[in-house]
């Protein structure tokens, strides 16, 4: 309170502990302490630092690491060549892990199948990485099977591309996207589908006129974090790619900026410019997004 | 009214069993429904009547048994081709759709021209009185007007059966009678063959036409209201009926349609409902509202008072036999708690099952 109502009595003040308490601050906001800290020290200084590092270039203007950026067909270019991975593999993964979660949904035995979905989460991309190095190379378990069968005649080149890259990605994005979709379908209340078959809609028209359209919100959150996640790419771009063509990403663009010329403030710029592209589409889809039915997915009050 | 139930003569359920591997959820369940009828599957839960529904409806697989429309066999069909309305204990709405959307849902699916689909959800939300209310969203209706929306949607596609699933489970007391009124209502208009299932006794009492009680999986008595409310076959069924007081003692006598039974010395004269013998166990079944305190030393049970309730026009009194049985009884004054009461019901209350029951 600021008016000055000196003349009223206020009465027995009222303890500065209750009055914090009532707008939410007691003892227990004090837990958030560590984790604000945390986002503070390790999150928004180190953003806001690199934000003004890239508008301090080595040479040239404010804007020098920008244009520097977008006038170089080597260095503009990944973005396009970084969507090109992200992009279909995400689209990829997710329209796997549909259709397997609608099976899996049923399954009496899913969380053995969720645990060894989700190892290759825990193994991290490099494991995988070296693993794929091996299975898929030429002298590989896969090549060979090929050879074997007499499919091939000479061995289909998966490493050091393109397709190297993409396996990669989709073999250890897809866990993740499998887990989120798998629990946004169990979020479906089973009885709406069974009161659209005794309404007589078939599983195709079930899943078109019910379950998609109770899903989409819960696929575009799945879908942009799945997104960020490839867009991220970096050990198998360069163990499995060609990292100086065809799988040159932008996170390799910004370590050679960092780590071999030395020019942490086009660094910074190149990681501005991934974090707008990424942002761009993530709310892209979340305005899509914003169009849908995003209610309860359950059948009436409970 | 031009919606109308698709006809048929009679549905029967022939031998129905289902097996939930260990236990047997359904056994050997036969029933024959005429056209037109209103049934209600009554019984406690885990009774198996929610098993039977969904069996009907085609959502659960029986493990033997058939289901005969007329001369067509209908359980080898999906859900999706045998066209039953089914009205979901938590309404099953689709929450992402409209009233109107969702009460045209079936029609839709059906391929019925968009004029037409109008104009019969039209007339449906007439009849379920839903006027003004047809843009919103299910979320955004109350508990009522949700059950209104799944009554329409189920009864819309004209279906020759209408299954419905404890509908009135959800719904405050008030409003449930305010829907039960509703639903025979409906019925009345259309005449839809109905499967009603359901744990309330007097839900069931007020809306059959004929009730099938079941228990553990099994149909222990089909029977019109009236026969059922005053002439159980078993005492598992007179319990459920209403007769809450079920007393242990010896038969004595048995002469013609009466029987009496001794409890703890006290000769009690009832109905015999079953197959009742001098000297083995049986026991008598009598309502709480039959059983009243007479004068003292007249002949009848002796109990001791818990306490009384007072509900209005009488008293509820509660008492404890000297062997533990619980009784509860009607009183016209408050009784002091750990008083003795002798009670006593009319014969014709009093009904009689042998051991066998």
């Amino acid at each position: 309170m600021t008016s000055p109502s000196s003349s009223i009595d206020p009465g027995p003040a009222i303890p500065l502990s209750q009055r914090l308490a009532a707008r939410g601050l007691d003892g227990l906001t004090l837990l958030v302490v560590p984790a604000v800290l945390f986002l503070l020290l390790l999150f928004i200084y180190p953003f806001f630092y690199g934000l003004f590092l890239s508008f301090n270039p080595k040479a040239g203007g404010t804007l020098a690491n920008y244009q520097r950026f977008f006038s170089d067909s080597f260095l503009y270019g990944t973005i396009a060549t970084t969507l090109w991975l992200a992009l279909p593999v995400t689209v990829i993964t997710l329209l796997m892990a549909i259709p397997i979660a609608f099976r899996v949904r049923v399954m009496k035995h899913q969380r053995l199948l969720t645990t060894i979905l989700v190892i290759p989460i825990t193994l991290g991309t490099v494991l995988v990485a070296q693993g794929l190095l091996s299975y898929l190379g030429p002298q590989g378990w896969f090549n060979r099977t090929l050879l074997t069968l007499g499919l091939i005649s000479t061995p289909v080149k998966l490493l050091h591309n393109y397709w190297g890259v993409f396996l990669s990605l989709v073999i250890t994005g897809f866990p993740f996207t499998f887990l989120l979709t798998l629990s946004y379908l169990s979020g479906v209340d089973p009885a709406l589908e069974q009161a659209g078959a005794t309404l007589g809609a078939g599983p195709w028209q079930r899943f078109k006129h019910i379950l998609l359209p109770l899903l989409l919100p819960g696929l575009a959150i799945t879908f942009c974090l799945s997104f960020v996640q490839a867009f991220s790419v970096f050990p198998s771009a360069v163990l499995l790619g060609a990292p100086a063509g065809p799988t040159r990403v932008i996170s390799i663009a910004a370590y050679q900026a960092a780590f071999e010329e030395y020019d942490y403030s086009m660094a910074s710029a190149v990681a501005m410019i991934m974090g707008v592209v990424q942002l761009s589409i993530v709310v892209a889809v979340l305005a899509a997004r914003g169009l849908l039915y995003r209610g309860p997915a359950g059948g009436g009050k409970g | 009214m031009t919606i109308h139930a698709a006809s048929f003569r009679e549905l029967r359920l022939d031998r129905l069993s289902r097996d939930f591997g260990t236990h047997n959820a359904l056994k050997d369940v036969s029933l024959t429904i005429q056209q037109g009828e209103f049934i209600a599957l009554l019984g406690p839960s885990g009774c198996g009547k929610s098993t039977t529904l969904n069996i009907i409806a085609g959502l659960l697989p029986a493990t033997a048994g058939g289901i005969w429309l007329d001369e067509k066999r209908i359980d080898p069909l999906r859900p999706e081709e045998r066209g039953f309305g089914m009205v979901f204990q938590n309404y099953a709405l689709f929450p992402h759709m409209s009233v109107t959307k969702n009460i045209g849902f079936g029609l839709k699916m059906r391929g019925v021209a968009k004029a037409e689909i109008e104009r019969r959800v039209g007339e449906a939300v007439a009849l379920v009185r839903l006027q003004g209310q047809t843009g919103k969203l299910p979320g955004q209706l109350s508990g009522g007007q949700q059950q209104r929306v799944a009554i329409a949607r189920a009864i819309v596609v004209e279906p020759p059966l209408v299954l419905m699933d404890e509908p009135l489970s959800n719904l405050d007391a008030k409003l449930r009678l305010e829907m039960r009124a509703e639903i025979r209502r409906i019925h009345n208009t259309l005449g839809a063959t109905t499967i009603y299932v359901t744990h309330d006794q007097e839900e069931a009492l007020s809306l059959a036409d004929r009730i099938v009680v079941m228990r553990d999986g099994q149909v222990r008595q089909v029977g019109v209201p009236e026969d059922l409310f005053s002439r159980p076959d078993h005492l598992d069924v007179a319990e459920f009926m209403g007769f809450r007081n079920k007393i242990a003692g010896t038969a004595s006598s048995v002469s013609g349609e009466h029987a009496t039974v001794a409890i703890e010395g006290a000769g009690i004269v009832g109905r015999v409902r079953n197959t009742v013998t001098p000297g083995l166990a049986a026991h008598v079944a009598i309502r709480p509202e039959d059983l009243h305190p007479v004068a003292a030393g007249s002949a009848g049970i002796k109990a001791q008072v818990i306490s009384t309730e007072f509900r209005g026009r009488e008293f509820v009194g509660f008492a404890r036999m000297a062997d533990g049985t619980d009784l509860s009884f009607l009183a016209t004054e408050r009784l002091a708690p750990g008083a003795e009461v002798t009670l006593a019901a009319e014969p014709d209350r009093v009904l009689v099952y042998g051991a066998a029951a």
